[in-house]
């Protein structure tokens, strides 16, 4: 019988994760978590988490890169900020929860079947190309890209969006596209400018 | 009164309504809404999941065509937007390592941005600049009868609660009882609607939609009134798959600006009603006496 160790050493974790995390806008102050778990009462969706978020907040500051970053938590993290305002050290979860998508979209590490990553990823890339959001192009690309059969078990939703106006077939676009793309893709000279959403760098 | 006006996409597909409704009820008030000349994407939640200073430059973008474009006040109906872009603002000035790359890359499309511009939400308009006097003076058709249950959702009071209080708002309340509605006590107001996760993660999304509108109706609202097109989406369109899996609780979802368009006698065609799944009515029956859309609940068995 093979056992596996449920509990973790501290010799398993990567410190300059946490270190690296809170040195990021916006999450600074996880040093200060109490691991009072106001957060994790007030979240809406804990109940679906595999690690609550009290818990997230432990797991980063001590380095647990890999439980952290393959946790359904953080894509079930759906931004309401009630976490952010009730948390009595002034920490913004939400903001460490972006932070930690952004971490596992670029190292390839969200869990499976978990279609709000590619959601992310396409939402990104859409507004890339146009500028704007088309949701009804959005919402296709993103049945296509995960799950295409789903998408027939919504057919009388996107029916009903067609018959009350609210399902646009024109992609909708800015003019200066060019103008966007200046601004969003890196400078030529300066590697630490921003990155495009396409753009992966390394870990 | 004039300002600027950012719709964000929503207002431009699922959430057509809040647009169709909010620029007649503002134009019977007198005020100038003025179109962002190519305005984009604010990002919303998604874009803060890949790169939060393209992020914060994408939501820059417009704050620096607002104030090229000389607009004093920019006005972000969307929740999502609003917050994005107060956000981007708040950045701006808290990270100055970040201004420069975002001053930067504003630089190379030939704008700039020097971080003042206030982005406001009509409700904070509607209560702070305009006020409930004038606007109860519109009212020809007070909303007698209607017992509203008023939802904030999330992103125009947290994190950035700049005009009302971020779990106990009560701007929406007000208005509402202004334009003569009865506005239920529910404690949900600030709950969270699920956002995309309805779409990705039903189980998960709809589950918090079940909760909003079965409360509502157990305090014995006939409409919930948002000021999100997410929330109402949300609210709204997935009736079918809830009953599927819980148990009917149908109730109209409506923008507060409907309601408004409604207490001044405009026509509900040229409000965007008719673009919602659950129909809405102002109900017959005395203002005692609560009416309760869809299906009243019935005993159900909590899972």
């Amino acid at each position: 019988m093979k056992l596996d160790r449920t509990i973790r050493y501290q010799a398993d974790s990567d410190r300059d994760f946490g270190r690296q995390v809170m040195a990021v806008p916006g999450c600074e102050r996880l040093k200060d978590c109490i691991q009072c778990g106001t957060c994790s009462g007030v979240c809406p969706l804990s109940i679906y988490m595999d690690h609550s978020p009290r818990q997230v907040m432990a797991l980063t500051r001590e380095g647990f890169k890999k439980e952290v970053l393959e946790s359904r938590t953080i894509w079930l993290c759906a931004s309401c900020y009630a976490c952010s305002v009730e948390c009595p050290r002034q920490i913004r979860i939400t903001d460490i929860m972006y932070e930690l998508k952004q971490r596992a979209l670029r190292d390839r590490v969200y869990p499976k079947g978990l279609p709000t990553a590619v959601l992310a990823k396409e939402f990104a890339g859409m507004v890339h190309r146009n500028g704007r959001i088309t949701e009804s192009f959005l919402v296709v690309l993103l049945y296509l890209k995960t799950n295409w059969l789903e998408a027939l078990g919504q057919w009388r939703l996107g029916l009903g969006l067609v018959r009350k106006g609210r399902f646009p077939f024109k992609l909708d676009a800015i003019r200066r596209r060019a103008e966007l793309r200046r601004m969003l893709d890196p400078e030529p000279d300066d590697t630490s400018a921003t990155a495009p959403p396409t753009d992966r760098r390394t870990p | 009164m004039k300002y600027g006006y950012f719709p964000g996409c929503s207002l431009r597909g699922t959430g057509r309504a809040y647009e169709a409704s909010l620029l007649p009820v503002f134009r019977h008030l007198g005020i100038q809404l003025d179109e962002l000349e190519d305005w984009n994407c604010c990002g919303a939640t998604a874009y803060m999941s890949i790169d939060e200073t393209s992020a914060c430059v994408l939501a820059s973008r417009n704050l620096a065509l607002a104030e090229k474009a000389g607009h004093a006040q920019l006005l972000a109906p969307c929740s999502a937007c609003y917050l994005v872009l107060n956000k981007a603002k708040h950045y701006f000035h808290e990270y100055p390592a970040m201004t420069v790359q975002v001053k930067r890359a504003l630089q190379r499309g030939g704008l700039a941005y020097s971080g003042n511009t206030p982005v406001r939400h009509p409700l904070d308009v509607l209560i702070h600049d305009v006020g409930l006097e004038a606007i109860r003076q519109k009212v020809v058709h007070p909303l007698k009868g209607l017992r509203v249950a008023c939802y904030y959702g999330c992103q125009i009071v947290r994190p950035y609660a700049t005009f009302d209080d971020a779990c106990e708002p009560t701007t929406m309340d007000q208005l509402m009882e202004a334009l003569g509605a009865t506005v239920v006590r529910w404690p949900l107001k600030t709950k969270c609607c699920g956002g995309s996760l309805t779409g990705t993660i039903p189980e998960a999304g709809l589950r918090l939609v079940y909760i909003l509108c079965k409360e509502a109706l157990k305090r014995g609202a006939n409409v919930i009134a948002t000021v999100c097109p997410l929330c109402q989406f949300n609210l709204d369109a997935y009736h079918h798959d809830i009953r599927r899996r819980w148990e009917d609780v149908r109730i109209p979802t409506v923008y507060f600006t409907q309601l408004m368009g409604v207490a001044f006698g405009l026509r509900p065609v040229d409000l965007g009603l008719q673009r919602g799944f659950v129909p809405f009515q102002m109900p017959a029956s005395p203002p005692d006496e609560p009416a309760v859309a869809g299906k009243p609940v019935v005993a159900p068995p909590t899972r």
